[in-house]
């Protein structure tokens, strides 16, 4: 079991966020996560990532516990998160966002950058080959130069998935991938989702839109008003009385 | 007045350093640092202190970068606790901290009787225009030295980390980076190069007193960055040069339209540089060099 959560408990204020989520992926799965607005599936991405720190539970990643470490310490252990609201370096290019995830990089440090000039220009190297293919692997070439900030939602959406392809994940939690995605650009993610998982990257994926999702995912999981309300199958999940009272309100 | 102008060109030269240190704390990595000016102050003091108790100047120079940057320590540890516009109040409560123990501990600093007598950098060389043009090439050659470290500092995968931190701290964190150690390396760099702008402040001016270190200093090299352009090695230099011809050359209007007093000159001369940052927010808010985006 690569990553569990259990019994996550965050209030904020009087305001019970986060009542009690226990939940567990295995290393390689494709994972959902759906529920209505304000049911705390970024709460639980917050404290997964330790940006939150919970009231009570804990959170487990192989074989350590990730309570109490910071969220760049989690980032390094292979545990990566995207943001709902993108987050890239807006004046940085595309290739300097993915280029600034490298991890390892001797010049980032100052006595590293001015006396071995040497190694550095070779990481560069390294590190500019590895941003230019995931650049093309995501499609982006034609904006590899442009400052991020300039990027329209879904190319934003494409950048953070490539800044988090270049630490090496093992599992990566996607905070709405296809929000303000056109349909192609929605299915190119998907296929590249796809192949990254058969590569051994695990995916958790909050997202709203359900057809790309369940065409996606093998096992969902519903939340609503801060706990897991259904497991399993898209199908079945999607079918269950409860999911459709407390999500779909009875539209579907 | 070749004197007159070697005289603008050193002022020039010292103000270009504490804009370096501001573009790397502010343009590249994002902190309001408005306690410049107290960096400049321990700089200026360290120095003169061990001048006039007979060190070799050149020790006093290095004392006087380390002490600046020594006291950066303490508040870059705070700006990791502290949201940008707090961390700002904090470091212009830093510089006028400064200032009060300045200004009391008598002891150490002369109060505001000052430091009297520094010694001149070059004093053997005649004094006059001689003197002048070699501290002049000094201060050519360590501005020349930091703006190409900057240069190197800024293509380099720091240079990317920084900005990545001015840009989106929390996104650089969830990507296994550390912020910490970069602002705080940042803030003691900046200090250290406001600290030596310091040391060349006092043995020009050779008398220091603590009113000469007042927050103004600190907003004449923030309304420098901002009309030359926050994000920009080029832009700390070329808004100070124009600040300063502003500043010095204003001066001659009075030899141009009669009947405007010494006092009267001041008050339009800072309303001048007023009307002009306005002006440059509105029409140029990324300054004349360019703003925060790489080329």
């Amino acid at each position: 079991m690569t990553f569990a959560i259990s019994n996550v408990r965050v209030a904020f204020g009087g305001f019970q966020a986060l009542d009690g989520v226990t939940l567990s992926m295995g290393a390689g799965d494709l994972v959902g996560l759906i529920g209505p607005n304000g049911a705390g599936k970024s709460t639980l991405f917050s404290v997964v990532s330790g940006f939150i720190a919970p009231d009570s539970g804990e959170v487990r990643f192989g074989d350590a516990a990730l309570d109490g470490l910071s969220p760049s310490a989690r980032a390094r252990t292979g545990l990566l998160r995207t943001f709902q609201v993108p987050r890239e370096f807006s004046h940085l290019s595309v290739r300097d966002n993915l280029k600034a995830a490298a991890p390892g990089q001797v010049g980032e440090g100052l006595i590293g950058l001015f006396f071995r000039p040497g190694e550095v220009a070779r990481q560069e190297r390294a590190v500019t080959a590895k941003a230019d293919e995931i650049i093309a692997f995501l499609k982006l070439d034609r904006v590899a130069d442009v400052p991020a900030g300039r990027l329209s939602g879904g190319q934003k959406k494409l950048l953070e998935l490539g800044r988090a392809l270049m630490v090496e994940p093992r599992t990566i939690l996607l905070d709405e991938p296809f929000a303000g995605v056109n349909p192609v650009l929605i299915a190119e993610i998907v296929e590249r989702i796809r192949e990254l998982n058969a590569r051994g990257i695990g995916f958790l994926i909050i997202e709203h839109d359900l057809q790309a999702l369940t065409r996606l995912v093998p096992v969902l999981h519903v939340m609503d008003r801060g706990r897991i309300l259904a497991s399993g199958a898209p199908g079945a999940v999607l079918d269950d009385p409860g999911v459709r009272a407390a999500y779909l309100g009875g539209v579907a | 007045m070749d004197a007159y102008l070697a005289a603008i060109a050193i002022v020039a030269l010292i103000y270009i350093l504490l804009a370096l240190g501001l573009t790397l704390q502010y343009g590249l990595t994002g902190l309001i640092n408005f306690g410049h000016v107290g960096f400049f102050a321990i700089g200026a003091y360290a120095s003169a202190i061990l001048a006039t108790h007979g060190a070799p100047l050149a020790l006093g120079f290095v004392a006087a970068a380390f002490f600046a940057g020594l006291a950066a320590w303490p508040i870059g540890l705070v700006s990791l606790r502290l949201r940008d516009d707090y961390f700002a109040i904090v470091t212009l409560g830093f510089s006028e901290t400064v200032r009060l123990v300045i200004t009391s501990e008598k002891w150490l600093t002369n109060g505001v009787q000052g430091i009297p007598a520094i010694p001149r950098l070059f004093s053997g060389l005649t004094v006059g225009i001689g003197a002048q043009l070699a501290v002049l090439a000094v201060l050519l050659a360590v501005t020349g030295a930091a703006v190409l470290a900057m240069r190197r500092i800024v293509r380099s995968p720091f240079g990317r980390i920084i900005e990545a931190i001015r840009d989106n701290e929390d996104g650089l964190r969830a990507l296994g980076k550390e912020p910490a150690r970069f602002k705080v390396q940042v803030l003691i760099l900046g200090a250290g190069l406001a600290g030596l702008a310091g040391a060349f402040y006092a043995h020009y001016i050779t008398y220091i007193v603590p009113d000469q270190f007042i927050p103004l200093v600190t907003f004449y090299v923030w309304m420098a960055i901002i009309i030359g352009g926050v994000g920009r090695i080029s832009g700390a230099v070329v808004g100070t040069a124009l600040l300063m011809l502003l500043l010095e050359g204003s001066r001659f209007i009075r030899d141009v339209v009669p009947g405007i007093s010494e006092v009267e000159m001041a008050s339009i001369r800072l309303g001048v540089i007023g009307i002009l940052l306005v002006l440059f927010t509105i029409y140029r808010p990324q300054g004349l060099m360019g703003d925060f985006s790489r080329k």
